[in-house]
């Protein structure tokens, strides 16, 4: 089936143009084009936007913005942003990553969005024509709005700052089991004065185990101070059943995959 | 539909053609230009039969939509081959045996090419890395694998 595309120079242009019915963004459509592909008749239009401050990658003072239309591939090879290269490299094989972008990212559904568990334990924020949010606010609205996101910000973490661990079946490019995110703050002493974890596959979208955070703090990075969190894991979480595994399997893989990555 | 016009270099000649908006470039090439190497397996992204190099990086034919592509520069597989003298990787996948059916042959090639443009002399981790968005359903991999190694081996006595 054939979709009309409409190309604007400006956001505010593409933007109007979303709010006919029918009509969806198009990012690197690796999602929508596929879903146009298998039949989705409820795509009528894509409407994408070429203003170049979408492709930009801005870093400075700790500080790391990224435009909704930057690929998972320029990402990973971006000399600044090592510490999310594990991430990027993560979504689908080569030509996929070519071709996916950030903002796309935001919106794919488990078992994809490995990229959005990373930037999610990073405290992002989501920017729009109308302004900015949190990550975890925009995800619980996903899809209410067909408002442009414009850019993803964070704060750059420090080199290993960012955990990042895809559990995947198929070696190197599998779908994901389970994806997490953690990014840790420790005091002196070595415990943890505060900690990020994200889920992915934990949900239709990326999650916070905020009980697992709580548990963690003031606790030391070994078996002993880490095994209240992995209790707790996945309190609140309703993991998707799917080809690669059921939320059965999920929910009882995730504490072991998490006690890894934190003693990691 | 209204049509609209496209225009791109494939295999360093100009092609411009109306296309249906919303054509996806694997059609675009297959059923009105005429260029049939890449192959439609699936349609969703997962096979990469399809992939073509879209200015220099690999892309899926099938997820990308032929007016995204004005102004670009495409390899196919069917541009490789100068003179009736086959490319180096062409050459290799025909030693190793790393083509059976031929299916999957123009998408294994293609992100092969990508990877030697870029890394000369890879390992076989970056092979298997950069092969990864490929399935091959007749050979069991390890030829193909062979095929860009050797190609690849031939770059380096080239170089010397
Ligand atoms: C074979 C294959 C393997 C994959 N593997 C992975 C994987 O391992 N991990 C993973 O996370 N994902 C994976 N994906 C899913 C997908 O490629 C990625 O999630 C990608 O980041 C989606 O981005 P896109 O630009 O291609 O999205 P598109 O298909 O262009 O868009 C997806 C949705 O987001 C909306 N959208 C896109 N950009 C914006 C924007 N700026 N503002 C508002 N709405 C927007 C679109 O309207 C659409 O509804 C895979 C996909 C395929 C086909
Ligand atoms: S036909 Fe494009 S990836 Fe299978
Ligand atoms: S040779 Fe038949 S699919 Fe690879």
């Amino acid at each position: 089936m054939a979709l009309a595309l409409q190309t604007f120079a400006t956001v505010k242009d593409a933007n109007a143009a979303l709010k006919s019915a029918g009509t969806r963004y198009l990012g690197g459509g690796t999602l929508v084009v596929r879903a146009a592909n298998e039949g989705d008749v409820s795509v009528s239009g894509l409407v994408r936007s070429t203003d170049p401050a979408l492709s930009a990658i801005g870093v400075g003072a700790g500080k790391v913005r990224i435009g909704a239309s930057v690929t998972m591939a320029q990402i990973a090879r971006h000399p600044d942003l090592g510490a999310l290269a594990g991430a990027a490299r993560a979504v689908g094989g080569p030509a996929i990553r070519n071709m996916a972008t950030v903002g796309g990212n935001l919106f794919a559904p488990a078992p994809y969005g490995d990229f959005t568990v990373a930037l999610l334990a990073l405290d992002a924020t989501v920017a729009t024509d109308d302004g900015e949010s949190p990550l975890e606010t925009f995800l619980s609205r996903r899809g209410d709005s067909p408002a442009i996101v414009t850019s993803v910000s964070f704060t750059l973490p420090k080199a290993g700052g960012l955990r990042f661990l895809k559990v995947s079946r198929v070696k190197p490019k599998g779908v994901s089991v389970l994806s997490i995110a953690v990014v840790l703050e420790q005091a002196g002493d070595g415990t943890v004065s505060s900690a990020r974890i994200a889920l992915g596959c934990m949900a239709d979208r990326p999650v916070r185990a905020r009980a697992a955070e709580k548990a963690l703090e003031g606790k030391t990075l070994d078996q002993d101070g880490i095994a209240a969190a992995l209790v707790v894991a996945t309190e609140g979480a309703a993991p998707i059943t799917d080809p690669i595994a059921s939320a059965w399997y999920r929910a009882e893989v995730l504490p072991v995959h998490l006690g890894r990555l934190l003693l990691s | 539909m209204a049509k609209v016009p496209v225009q791109f270099t494939l295999n360093g000649s100009e092609k411009a053609e109306f296309i249906d908006s919303g054509t996806t470039l694997l059609h675009a090439l297959r059923d009105k230009i005429g260029d049939t190497s890449p192959k439609g397996g699936c349609h969703q992204g997962t096979c990469g039969a399809c992939s073509v190099i879209v200015d220099g990086e690999l892309r899926l034919s099938c997820l990308t939509l032929a007016e995204t592509c004005n102004g670009a520069t495409i390899t196919t597989t069917s541009g490789l081959a100068e003179g009736g003298v086959l490319h180096p990787l062409q050459r290799a996948f025909l030693d190793t045996f790393a083509t059976q059916c031929g299916f999957c042959t123009p998408g294994m090639i293609m992100a092969a090419k990508v990877l030697l443009d870029h890394t000369p002399n890879p390992s076989r981790e970056d092979v298997v890395e950069a092969l990864s968005g490929n399935i091959c359903r007749c050979t069991g991999y390890e030829p193909i694998i062979q095929a860009v190694l050797t190609a690849a081996r031939g770059n380096s006595q080239n170089a010397a």
